[in-house]
């Protein structure tokens, strides 16, 4: 450690001082210094000043651990999907890809000649596809994002700030294991660009960005990031495994057609429920809660963002009310949805306990839905925003017909009004306190 | 992805009954929001929607020229410019649909001069926030695009009552939102090219990606 110190405080004079050489870039330089060591800023003589244990940097890393047991899952489930894929297709008779495709990681780890038995494949064979995958994501979100980031520091001569740190890993864990890179980072450069920096940076953006980069591949790149195609990865090419279909649990829940509904000519099959469907397509509600199913890289299980929760309302970092709340206008919605559509196919007649577990909404309630920057700032706020994300959430579910996820959108709608519902719970503070005080 | 593109104009309009009428009301709210999805009304959308108090009397003075217009220019349309409309006088034959501009435009125009003469003697403060845009709403595309959709689709006396009140409360909740998303903006280092206007667009480009959410939705 002495000797970065070192280089450290001998380069230090050609950035510090305003007029040295490359003080042009001295927030690069900033960031990676407080990146390796404690800062040794000084408050300065006048105020105001603010003690507390819990600065931006805090924050964020607590809500980067928090995350840690989505990462894992994501790698884990990533490489399992894509194994239990290929079983199923070379048990109906394809020809097993291993050895000829073998990715790059594979090939370090496990040699030129890699053929994984299909029949028993093992934890590292998994993990080690998992990261594979995995990791190209992480470090394009990471080198995109950080780099335009620390551009903008630059032109503005301000310090490179952390909240990067967390978006960069929320993006990768939103996005298809199978996502070509270059749309990946285009995603990335586009929410940094627009739905962050021009709105002053971290602390006044109003949309979530993680959402924004999904949004805008969801948007822009429909075919990589809908279907049944995309959520289980592929080998060799950065694609998803030819002819390989695994739909989510959501668009097999979506495409249910009840029998009490069709007629047997019209050729469709039909079951009884929506859960019916589900658990013909062989997935059960523990399934979907531990999160071994298709679908985004780190949306799937349940489990590992409740874990995640329970991390950051314990360090307090994320807003209970806003979770509670999102949780409680999911199944208030989803009971109406029972009520009015309970005879109708698709995702209107599944039990709320249902919604909670499929798709990206536990994932998207506990980490994007508390981002304290776009979410409201009053609490009653937070109660109403959640509330309404939950509600929105299932309302698009059951009856939107073009997208069977209305988590993402949900947010983003709600960032839209979080403004809003902040200045009438304010508005109505302000009235109740003057006629309390006359 | 079919569907996400799909025109919204080309839905079928709802029928008369009251349900209909309802789905009629929550698609020209949200799912055709006519400020987000048409970007209809923009201009009085961008220059007065600095706080929200002003935006929500400017909303509410839309709401209400909206409701009363629409009707109103559907007498017209169906009553004097419609082919045969006035065969109710005696006058088969006739077709002055070509009018129908110079029709729809007077009677917007009048009736802000009489929202216009309410809001100055009921609440002369909101008169003087709204100031110039308030006469202007005369002008707003939003309107005139409400009686011209009500014209293209074809509805009935009901539906456009509806339809001017779901329109009417879709730009209200437009602007409100941005508004509020404004006044957040305050304290934000905006990039100095990009304060006021500039930010205004890219973020109701924003807001109106969010209201997608609604896209497709068949009531």
């Amino acid at each position: 450690m002495r000797f970065l110190r070192n280089i450290v405080d001998n380069t230090r004079k050609l950035y510090a001082e305003p007029g040295s050489k490359f003080h042009k870039v001295w927030p690069a330089f900033d960031a990676l210094e407080t990146f390796l060591f404690t800062p040794h800023h000084t408050a300065p003589k006048s105020g105001p000043h603010v003690r507390d244990y819990m600065d931006l940097k805090r924050t964020m890393s607590m809500v980067i651990i928090a995350m840690v047991p989505c990462l894992l899952m994501a790698i884990f489930n990533t490489g399992y999907q894509h194994f239990a894929a290929l079983a199923q297709m070379v048990g109906d008779g394809a020809t097993n890809p291993y050895p000829a495709q073998i990715g790059w990681l594979q090939g370090l780890v496990f040699g030129g000649e890699y053929a994984p038995d299909l029949a028993a494949i093992s934890f590292a064979d998994q993990v080690v596809f998992g990261l594979q995958q995995m990791l190209p994501i992480l470090i394009v979100s990471y080198g995109v994002g950080l780099t335009i980031e620390v551009v903008f520091s630059i032109w503005r001569s301000e310090e490179v700030s952390e909240g990067y740190l967390v978006s960069g890993m929320l993006i990768a864990l939103v996005v298809p294991a199978s996502i070509p890179l270059w749309q990946l980072a285009l995603a990335c450069a586009f929410t940094v660009v627009l739905a962050k920096e021009i709105f002053g940076g971290t602390g006044t953006n109003i949309f979530n960005p993680a959402m924004m980069a999904r949004a805008f591949l969801f948007f822009a790149y429909a075919a990589q990031m809908s279907g049944d195609r995309v959520w289980v990865a592929g080998n060799g090419t950065r694609d998803t495994i030819d002819g390989y279909s695994g739909p989510t649990a959501l668009s097999v829940a979506a495409n249910a057609k009840l029998s009490g509904n069709h007629f047997e000519s019209e050729g469709l099959p039909l079951v009884e429920s929506s859960v019916d469907a589900l658990t013909q397509a062989g997935f059960t509600w523990w399934d979907l809660f531990t999160g071994l199913v298709p679908g985004s890289a780190g949306e799937t299980s349940t489990l590992a963002a409740l874990i995640g929760a329970v991390l950051m309302i314990a360090l307090g970092v994320a807003s209970w009310r806003t979770i509670v709340g999102g949780v409680a206008g999911l199944f208030a919605m989803g009971l109406v949805m029972n009520l009015t559509a309970g005879s109708l196919d698709g995702l209107g007649g599944l039990p709320p306990h249902y919604h909670l577990v499929m798709g990206g909404f536990a994932f998207g309630i506990v980490f994007m839905a508390t981002d304290p920057v776009s979410s409201p700032e009053t609490n009653a706020g937070k109660w109403v925003y959640g509330l309404l994300i939950g509600a929105v959430t299932v309302l698009v579910r059951a009856v939107n017909p073009a997208y069977p996820e209305g988590m993402m959108l949900a947010v983003l709608l709600l960032n839209a009004f979080a403004p809003t519902i902040d200045h009438f719970v304010v508005q109505s503070n302000i009235k109740r306190r003057k006629v309390r005080l006359g | 992805m079919d569907s996400i593109m799909l025109p919204l104009a080309f839905l079928p309009a709802a029928d008369d009954s009251i349900s209909g009428l309802i789905s009629l009301a929550v698609k020209a709210m949200f799912v055709e929001n006519i400020l987000l999805a048409f970007f209809l009304g923009m201009c009085s959308y961008l220059a007065v929607s600095k706080r929200v108090d002003t935006a929500i009397g400017l909303g509410i003075a839309v709401v209400f020229v909206q409701t009363i217009t629409l009707p109103v220019n559907w007498a017209i349309y169906n009553y004097l410019l419609r082919p045969d409309a006035l065969s109710w006088a005696g006058l088969p034959g006739t077709d002055l649909r070509y009018l129908g501009l110079i029709f729809y435009i007077s009677t917007i125009a009048a009736m802000v001069q009489i929202v216009e003469m309410a809001i100055d003697k009921f609440s002369p403060k909101l008169y003087a926030s709204l100031g110039i845009f308030l006469p202007l709403i005369a002008v707003n595309c939003a309107i005139l695009g409400g009686s011209l959709f009500m014209v293209e689709r074809d509805y009935s006396l009901p539906q456009s009552v509806v339809f001017g009140v779901g329109s009417g409360l879709g730009w209200m909740l437009a602007i409100i939102s941005m508004a509020a998303i404004r006044q957040k903006l305050r304290t934000a280092h905006v990039p100095d090219s990009l304060k006021g206007l500039g930010i205004t667009f890219i973020t109701t480009g924003l807001i109106a990606m969010a209201f997608m959410t609604f896209s497709g939705i068949q009531l």
